[in-house]
């Protein structure tokens, strides 16, 4: 089977691959591309562990063609991080124990920077609502919803939340 | 000996919440699980399954699929030894390595539909897959026994035709062949006598369905089988050592051949303490002389690994007008799936643990059905167990006009009292937990209509078993500290505050690693809430050590004997005042010179695991239009003897409730008449998503377990034992009806508002 020639920018920088015209974005990310911080859980797009962000949108990368990606800018977990350190939520991530296993922790922050670009203020129900696509199996959710809560007030600038304070 | 939480030691580091030694690893996409590692010169191996849940294999011919290009070697049983029976420990439990073999690779006859018949191993994903296509399979299909009744049924169509019923004493009397694979009575005084003595007799049946522990990641394997026969086993489990012995015992070989080396490990929850892909990629990576890769498609995990067994339990509770229990009777029948084993045992142990009680008769049944394996699940047959016994207590409050925390109180274990099992137990914080619950704001909050209050209690034993544990000071003064205990859940934050606690060094300044089979000494599994209480016993004794050795290079250094130096805050003290203090940098810097490097290590089996007893409160609100289960508010509060990181404690305690949540109200395996499961996936397999769920509050209790230096006891299990029961309360206040079916999902709840 012929593969196809595709140019897209992964994280800021111009990235070629050859990809057969069946292969997820996820499996090129994983498989070709060695980045395999972007985790597959289900392969359906139901679980949210392959989370990337595609041309400013929230995608499962095992739902999208790695062809469809030609031109594209996409932005994995691997480049939340920059050189200068982590990004807050992967701060308040930690500070917070909002991970235990840690295998939805990629998808899921990287989710949660996606809202957080589009609102900068999300009340505890935003969010749930935003994460519902992301399962995790471990934490019950309460310290990863504490946790993009306390990095959106960190990153308007204003006191952070402690755990503990937050209301039902 | 319940001391209040301001008597106990005042501890520098344990109890703080420090940042986990592999944080930035998890939030940065750099840890590697299971299907991230790779090698050179990789294939890929993927599994055949069965496409019938019951029959005999006639022929397996595989031919037209080995001449696919790509295509490297291709096994099934014939390949496999074929194994004596023999019983080897499964973490809390046991398992007959004979059925793991039978259950990895099927010989002549399938079990459960997605049970691995043929393996193969190929240059690509692709060319395996169409070779797969192209393995024949002659199967002669066998009635299906779909559920405890076709299995107990007379004349039932047999799982295995040897098996008899086992006791803890040996076969039954006048044993015959059944499905029936263990009957397990626990009795205490004269249950007949205790029922006459009863004022009130309240009696149900409750049903649970088979359910998944639901671990977001699939199991995989990357094995490379050397020429000169070592083999190096990467995989995602919850036990390395545990792995090795069973891969040995699969494949007829020394456990010393194999080096299980654990990767990140994308939750567990027990469903990770069985072997599925390990032992066939070992032999396909033999056959083709190269690494193979298996990975689980999440259809595959959910069909052919681990579930929870579905559970049907009859008990009857008779009480006095005080609420005194006087006779408990129940029937526990449990679905082991296509090979014995199910947590009947525990669930029986387990279902009235938390009170005192003169007359009791407890029956547990271990039955085998066309279904998967069941695997460990938290706090294993527990969560049934008390699902029933909580319930029909919730009933018997209702029906006595008493409050359901003044029940529990009235029959309450407490310290020196003998648990309906056998021992009795140490200082316990169960009287505590209830007294929390009662008193917290939320017991006496407002309901509204359709809404409704429920709360249950739950025990789980908890393990010790064996730890191994490696204290290494650098020149730096910085510590590596390694143990065999695969981390799940945030453990090596806490094996770094028990070693900071020790040495008076900074967490910050303590790597915690998870060794592997050939770089640590033997560790039994990450199950049984072990972890923190038996490899952090093993932390503290090899950080003891290390100190000792602190101590003595220090009086070399300043000649004098080793009983006048003492060790504070991370420093040498010369009790005589003739030297300023040494700190520990200064000390390792010049260990070349005092008798070398600096550490300690330790192998321990830890006895006397203390057990865990929690409960929880649950409010909830009905739609009657929908069926639709609102949890409203959802408090935990559990006896954790001391919390060495408590935002991990707290993280087990809240995890473990809503994975009960989904129990009681989504998750259920679907199965059609022919044995295929319905709902292979995340869509239909409903697990809990954040929007389902409100914060999950938590209360800490600290009764120490005097065992253990810090007072730990288990903590990761018994969250999930009290769910079913509190949340299966709240709607059966809300509705007038009680609920005996979980999950209570909503065409259920309508049809019961209905009362169709």
């Amino acid at each position: 089977m012929a593969k196809n020639h595709v140019t897209a920018s992964i994280n800021g920088q111009q990235v070629d691959y050859l990809c057969d015209s069946t292969e997820s974005l996820l499996t090129v990310l994983r498989d070709q591309l060695g980045m395999t911080g972007t985790k597959e859980g289900c392969g359906t797009g139901d679980c949210g562990a392959c989370s990337v962000i595609c041309d400013g949108e929230l995608i499962c990368s095992c739902l999208m063609l790695g062809v469809e990606a030609t031109g594209s800018k996409i932005e994995t977990i691997e480049g939340v991080a920059d050189s200068d350190g982590l990004h807050p939520l992967q701060q308040k991530f930690l500070e917070l124990a909002g991970l235990q296993c840690g295998i939805c922790t990629p998808g899921i922050i990287v989710a949660a920077k996606a809202l957080l670009a589009r609102n900068s203020d999300p009340t505890e129900k935003e969010v749930r609502y935003w994460l519902a696509g992301n399962l995790c199996r471990c934490t019950g959710y309460d310290k990863i919803i504490r946790s993009v809560l306390a990095a959106a007030a960190q990153m308007r600038g204003e006191e952070i939340a402690v755990a503990g304070e937050l209301t039902v | 000996m319940n001391s209040p939480k301001s008597d106990l030691p005042n501890y520098k580091y344990v109890g703080t919440r420090s940042i986990r030694p592999d944080g930035v690893d998890k939030v940065t996409g750099r840890a590697q699980f299971g299907a991230d590692v790779s090698l050179p010169n990789m294939v890929h191996g993927q599994v055949l399954r069965s496409t019938i849940a019951h029959g005999r294999i006639r022929s397996i011919n595989i031919d037209k699929a080995m001449a696919v290009d790509g295509v490297l070697a291709i096994i099934t049983a014939a390949d496999m030894p074929d194994i004596e029976r023999r019983m080897v420990p499964l973490g809390e439990q046991q398992a007959d390595i004979r059925d793991v073999a039978d259950n990895v690779m099927a010989r002549d006859k399938v079990l459960y539909h997605g049970q691995p018949v043929a393996a193969i191993a190929a240059t690509s994903l692709a060319a395996g897959a169409q070779a797969l296509e192209l393995i024949e399979v002659d199967y002669e299909p066998l009635p299906v026994v779909i559920d405890l009744d076709a299995a107990q049924a007379d004349n039932a169509t047999l799982l295995h035709d040897e098996q008899i019923t086992m006791t803890m004493a040996g076969p039954v009397e006048n044993p015959v062949p059944t499905n029936v694979a263990f009957y397990m009575p626990l009795a205490k005084g004269d249950v007949a006598a205790g029922f006459e003595q009863a004022d009130v007799i309240v009696e149900n049946s409750f049903e649970t369905a088979t359910v998944h522990q639901g671990y977001i990641e699939p199991h995989a394997t990357l094995v490379d089988a050397q020429i000169d026969g070592r083999t190096r086993v990467w995989t995602s489990t919850q036990g390395p050592f545990l792995f090795r012995t069973l891969i040995a015992g699969v494949l007829d070989i020394s456990v010393s051949e194999l080096q299980v080396i654990p990767t990140e490990i994308g939750g567990g929850f027990g469903g990770k303490l069985s072997v599925y892909l390990e032992p066939l990629a070992v032999v396909l990576s033999r056959r083709c002389s190269r690494p193979v890769k298996m990975v689980m498609s999440r259809e595959d995990v959910l069909r052919a690994s681990g579930p929870a067994s579905a559970s049907r339990i009859w008990v009857k509770i008779g009480a006095r007008y005080d609420g005194t229990l006087v006779a408990i009777q129940a029937k526990l029948e449990f679905e082991a799936g296509a090979f014995k084993g199910s947590p009947v045992v525990p669930a029986v142990m387990t279902m009235f643990a938390s009170y005192k009680m003169e007359h009791l008769l407890l029956e547990g049944y271990d039955v085998v059905v066309n279904k998967p394996k069941a695997s460990a699940y938290r706090a294993p047959g527990a969560p049934q167990a008390a699902f029933a016994g909580e319930a029909l207590l919730d009933e018997l409050a209702l029906k006595l006009n008493m409050d359901p925390i003044d029940l529990r109180l009235k029959n309450a274990v407490d310290e020196g009292d003998r648990a309906v099992y056998g021992p009795a137990f140490g200082p316990i914080g169960l009287k505590q937990a209830l007294q929390a619950v009662k008193s917290h704001s939320w017991y006496d909050a407002p309901l509204a209509a359709n809404q409704g209050r429920g709360m249950a209690v739950g025990f789980w034993f908890n393990v010790g078993m064996q730890s191994s544990a490696s204290v290494r000071i650098n020149e730096d003064g910085a510590v590596t500290v390694v143990t065999g205990s695969v981390d799940v859940g945030g453990s090596r934050a806490s094996m770094a505050l028990f070693a900071a606690e020790e040495l008076g060094v900074p967490p910050e300044k303590i790597q915690a690693l998870v060794g592997n089979t050939k770089t640590i000494g033997y560790c039994d599994t990450t199950g049984g809430s072990r972890t923190t209480f038996a490899t952090g016993l093993a932390v503290v004794e090899a950080s003891r050590k290390a100190v000792i050795e602190l101590r003595n290079r220090a009086a070399m250094t300043w000649e004098l004997d080793v009983e006048q130096v003492s060790w504070q805050n991370g420093q040498a003290i010369d009790l005589s005042g003739s030297n300023p203090p040494l700190a520990l940098a200064e000390i390792t810097a010049k260990a070349g010179h005092t008798g070398g490097p600096v550490g300690g290590d330790a192998q321990i089996n830890a006895p006397h695991a203390g057990p865990g007893f929690g409960v929880q409160l649950c409010d909830v609100e009905v739609d009657p239009e929908t069926g639709y289960t609102k949890i409203l508010r959802y408090l935990v509060v559990q006896d954790v003897g001391k919390a060495i990181h408590p935002s991990y404690v707290e993280g087990q305690l809240q995890g473990g409730a809503v994975q009960g949540i989904g129990m009681s109200l989504n998750e259920e395996y679907l199965y059609n008449a022919d044995g295929v499961l319905d709902d292979p996936g995340f869509l239909d397999y409903r697990v809990p998503v954040a929007s389902d769920v409100p914060m999950i509050e938590t209360h800490l209790i600290e009764v120490p377990h005097p065992p253990h230096p810090y007072g730990v006891r288990g903590v990761g299990e018994t969250p999930i034992v009290p769910p079913m029961a509190a949340v299966t309360s709240a709607i059966s206040h809300a509705i007038g009806k009680r609920v005996t079916q979980v999950p209570m999902s909503p065409p259920r709840l309508l049809s019961l508002i209905d009362g169709d």
